[in-house]
Parts: C-alpha cells; sequence; structure tokens
C-alpha cells in the first residue's frame, strides 16, 4: 500500500471509525470527510475518468470540481469531499463513467 | 414565510444572518457544509482552540458562529441550494435546495446570496495528476481532518501561500520549498499602493510576520517562477519550473498551487444577475450597490461571492447588507441603515485598504489565464487549451460556441473549474476582451440532482 501524502497531526484525540474500502477493512477518524479519509489512508487515485482513463484525486475539497467522485453504499459518482463517513461504510474506487443500474 | 433566506455560513453569511436575525427578521440559514464558518472557519465550532497552529485569525470564527443561537435564525446545514428565482417569479423569490437526499423550494421576501469565493483555477501541463492540489484545498484538510500536507511544495502567488506555509512551519510539517511566481517588477509597482494599505497596518504587520516565519524556518523560496510542469513520479511527483532563467526539478509527494482566489458565481449567474469583468482581479462579478442590492427584485450578494476583499470586509458587508434587508422589509428608507452601519462601514473602509497592494503584487501570473496548448483546461471534459484555440480558430467566437464545438465546461463541475480559464484564453487568442466574450451561462439545477429527488420536490408554503 502507498504511503499517504498527508500526516495527521494529532490521531490520539480522535475516534476511530472503521470502514470498508475497495472491499478491505480502513479506518478513520470521526468526522472526517468520505475524501478525508481516503487521502490519509494511502496515496492511489480514488478514479480514473471516462474519457482518457487519467487517474484523480481531490481537488478542491470544497465540493464544486467533482474530481473526488467515489462509489459510496452502492450509489455511484458521490462526491467523497461532501459526505462524512461513517462506520461500515462501503466506499469503492471509481473506474471510468458510471454504470447504468443493473449493467455491467 | 421567511423574511430572509441567506445562502452560505461563511463570514458574509453568518454576519448578515445573525445581525438580521437581531434585528427581528425571520431568518433560513443554508450552507453545504455540516458545520457554520465557510471555507475560512471551516470546522470551527469543531476544532475551537484545538489547533492553534491555525494562528488567531482563524480562532476569531468561533465568535461568529456562536452568535448564530437565536430563536429568529434556523440554520439548515447539509443543503445545497441548486435553484434560486427572483422577486418576479411566482411567490417569489424562492430558493430550491437539497438536504439529505431531499428536495424543498422555499419562498421568502429577500434572498442573500453570500456563497463566497473558490481558488482560480491554476491549468498547467500535469495539473491533473493525483498528488497536485489548490493549496486552500490542503489548508481545508488541515481545518477538517487534522491533517498536514507531507513533503509538499506550494507554489503559485498570493498572501494565502505565506499563511499556509506558516501553520505548516507551526504544525512542525515545513514545506519543501516556496515557489512563487510573482516578479520584483510586479512587487515595484505594488508598491505606490501600500501608503493606503497601511490603514490596515495590522495585516501589513502580519504579511511580514508570516515571511520572516518561512525564513527562519529554512523553507527554499524561488521568485518569478515559470514554466509550471508537473509529471507523476514513482507514488509522488516530479515539479520543474525556471526562476530567473533557471531551470529548477524538484520532488514532492504534494504540489499545492495557489493564483489568488475568484467570486463563486454559479449561483448569482443562474439567477440572472448582471455581471461585470473585474480589470484586476481577471474575473466576473454580480453587479451590485454599495449595499449589495443587485437588479433582480429580492435578491442581494454579500462578502467575496459578490468581489474580493477578504474575510473581514466580507464580515463588515454582512452586517450592511442585513441592515439594508431590514430597511426594506420595514418600508424605511436605507439612507436609515447607513446610520446604523457606521460601525461596519468603517471596518469595511479598513479590511478594503490592502486590497489594491495584494492585487498588484499578486496578480495571476500570465501562464495560468492563457496555458500552452498541452494544458488541460475542463477537467471534467479533458479539453486542452490547445483545443479550445483550434475551436477559436473555427468559429468558436465566444463561450457558447465554444460549449457546442468542445463540450469544456460541460461536465459536472458545470464550468466552475474552468470557464475562467475558457475566458481568458479564448480573449487572448481572439484579442478580445471578456467583457466582449460576457460570462458563461449558468442554468439550475446549479448542482446535480436527481429525477427522483426532482420529482419529489416539496414546493412548500
Amino acid at each position: 500500500m502507498t504511503v499517504s501524502r498527508f500526516t495527521r497531526r494529532n490521531e490520539a484525540i480522535q475516534d476511530i471509525i472503521s470502514f470498508s474500502l475497495d472491499g478491505q477493512p480502513a479506518s478513520a477518524c470521526a468526522g472526517d470527510t468520505v475524501a478525508a479519509a481516503l487521502l490519509a489512508h494511502d496515496s492511489a487515485a480514488f478514479r480514473h475518468t471516462g474519457i482518457h482513463s487519467s487517474p484523480r484525486t481531490p481537488f478542491c475539497m470544497m465540493g464544486i470540481c467533482f474530481d473526488c467522485l467515489v462509489t459510496i453504499d452502492g450509489v455511484q459518482n458521490q462526491q467523497a469531499c461532501m459526505i462524512t463517513v461513517t462506520v461500515g461504510m462501503d466506499i469503492r474506487r471509481q473506474a471510468g463513467f458510471r454504470k447504468l443500474e443493473g449493467r455491467s | 414565510m421567511k423574511n430572509l433566506i441567506v445562502i452560505g455560513a461563511g463570514p458574509a453569511g453568518m454576519s448578515a444572518a445573525a445581525t438580521a436575525a437581531r434585528g427581528g427578521a425571520k431568518v433560513l440559514l443554508l450552507d453545504e457544509q455540516p458545520h457554520p464558518g465557510g471555507q475560512i472557519f471551516r470546522n470551527i465550532t469543531r476544532n475551537r482552540n484545538t489547533l492553534p497552529h491555525l494562528g488567531p485569525d482563524y480562532a476569531k470564527g468561533l465568535e461568529q458562529a456562536e452568535a448564530l443561537q437565536h430563536p429568529n435564525l434556523t440554520c439548515r446545514f447539509g443543503s445545497t441550494v441548486w435553484r434560486i428565482d427572483d422577486g418576479r417569479a411566482k411567490d417569489g423569490p424562492r430558493v430550491a435546495y437539497s438536504q439529505n437526499g431531499k428536495s424543498q423550494s422555499v419562498a421568502a421576501r429577500h434572498v442573500l446570496i453570500a456563497t463566497g469565493a473558490q481558488e482560480r483555477p491554476t491549468p498547467f501541463p500535469g495539473w491533473t495528476l493525483p498528488g497536485v492540489m489548490p493549496a486552500g484545498a490542503a489548508q481545508i484538510l488541515m481545518k477538517s481532518s487534522d491533517l498536514i500536507p507531507r513533503e509538499a511544495i506550494l507554489a503559485g502567488t498570493g498572501p494565502l501561500l505565506y499563511l499556509i506555509a506558516a501553520q505548516m512551519i507551526d504544525a512542525g510539517t515545513p514545506p519543501l520549498a516556496l515557489v512563487e511566481t510573482q516578479t520584483s517588477s510586479m512587487m515595484a509597482r505594488a508598491l505606490s499602493k501600500m501608503p493606503r494599505a497601511m490603514i490596515d497596518r495590522q495585516q501589513v504587520f502580519k504579511g511580514l510576520s508570516l515571511l520572516r516565519k518561512i525564513q527562519k524556518a529554512g523553507v527554499r523560496r524561488y521568485t518569478a517562477a515559470q514554466e509550471f510542469r508537473a509529471r507523476p513520479q514513482g507514488d509522488g511527483l516530479t515539479f520543474t519550473f525556471t526562476s530567473k532563467g533557471k531551470e529548477h526539478v524538484l520532488h514532492c509527494a504534494l504540489l499545492l498551487c495557489h493564483q489568488g482566489i475568484v467570486p463563486s458565481t454559479n449561483l448569482t449567474r443562474s439567477a440572472g444577475i448582471p455581471h461585470q469583468w473585474n480589470v484586476t482581479q481577471l474575473c466576473w462579478q454580480p453587479t451590485h450597490d454599495d449595499d449589495g442590492r443587485t437588479d433582480r427584485p429580492g435578491l442581494w450578494v454579500a462578502g467575496d461571492g459578490a468581489g474580493i476583499f477578504g474575510a473581514d470586509a466580507a464580515c463588515a458587508q454582512g452586517v450592511i447588507t442585513a441592515n439594508a434587508i431590514l430597511c426594506a422589509l420595514d418600508d424605511l428608507s436605507p439612507d436609515i441603515a447607513r446610520h446604523i452601519n457606521a460601525h461596519a462601514l468603517n471596518r469595511r473602509f479598513r479590511a478594503d485598504a490592502l486590497r489594491p497592494f495584494l492585487d498588484a503584487a499578486y496578480a495571476p501570473a500570465p501562464e495560468f489565464l492563457s496555458p500552452v496548448d498541452e494544458t488541460i483546461l475542463c477537467r471534467c471534459e479533458e479539453i486542452t487549451a490547445g483545443q479550445v484555440r483550434v475551436a477559436a480558430s473555427n468559429g468558436a467566437e465566444g463561450p457558447r460556441q465554444m460549449k457546442t464545438a468542445t463540450r469544456a465546461g460541460m461536465g459536472p463541475c458545470q464550468g466552475r473549474m474552468c470557464d475562467l480559464s475558457v475566458t481568458t484564453t479564448l480573449a487572448a487568442h481572439s484579442g478580445r476582451h471578456p467583457t466582449d466574450l460576457g460570462p458563461h451561462r449558468a442554468r439550475s439545477p446549479c448542482k446535480p440532482v436527481t429525477l427522483g429527488e426532482l420529482s419529489r420536490l416539496d414546493l412548500g408554503d
């Protein structure tokens, strides 16, 4: 696993919660957005674009750029920077455009 | 019916909502984030004083956030506004917003749009790579999750870079380097604005103390930097640029870019408010009078979303606009507000004093306004500056034709990350002024809403 581009300044005082990232157990601090949780976890891309399949990580962190799109609890194209991570959340990185429901 | 809906709980929105509520108006305050503060005071109510490295100016936001506790004021956080209708609409003005996957449309006598600023997009070859971010975005992670950038380079221009560098130093993780695009001749020209800036000498001294801290920490500093380029290298990045004619190659995990901030105008444009090109700050801003009144009945603007003056001025403007709205609610002459506003007007005058200096010293560098051909301008549709220029040469004269010809600005961000770059690239290519090109048209829904949610829209009162 790649090392995060960020360090948590003071992890000890935070409540740790667990979630699932691409089916693997992972943890975050309570109050983290999904984007913060994934950025603190590793340095990998959140998604690959639909047009040129280029890798992206979150950009604006304030809900305007739509680069942080991930699949959360089965719903595709969710803005990771605008959603707070919760216990047991199922987060998956995305490849390409969203798929039509019920099709592969 | 509410007397006033305030959109945005940053410095302007918070002070306006609290002032109007104290003045007797029934106020609804909407914001996308789960807590008040906007981006500048993001997460202040949860952090309180636990993050001392963010500095005293951040801590000031707590008082403003706490003033939102008022029986006349209803706060709805996690609410994304996607449509505004002005007073000419049936039961208008109206605001439609989405909260927890449900949308509703609410009427009010007045609507104040205080949606603040965003960082100016900084297109250069490699700016879409993982690990390249706006500097302010990294600062949001510092405020919202206590995450500190690791092996980071701060690159670009503007006082925000100094503040973030100082905050990283105080957090014990200084940046690897500070790479600045402004030149010594820009600084020399800006010095003529310094006498006026000294009206707000506290801010000038604050800036100087940030620079001393950066110097003392031994952070490498480059100025007059040009020809930004980022390439992936392992898990990190290689960042190349020239400074005073010499090429530099640096390695980092994070490249944090910044070229100043610009008003977020998607909502004001979609509401039909006229916009004008700010020739100094090189961006669009909604046209409004001194009180924040627009030409659309019932619609007002305040804070950096109405024109960039910074958080202090935004806070003062929130008070001024709220008092003008209170006068309008009670059919009082707007002149009365000027007497009540004496303190806020004085504060705004002081807070505005530094801006001409900052605008001159830290103007955006030309290479981000009209980037080299290979640079992606539209991140969503992956359209390059070269494609925009080819389309322009083939007859796509304005932003509207550019959308049709290239799809630039038609992805999920709805042009927020590229419409300014498309405008400045097009203007430089065709030799026309942005005013002749006109702003991009923005339309509701201003943020994506599912058809299911739209079909269940609650029209309320």
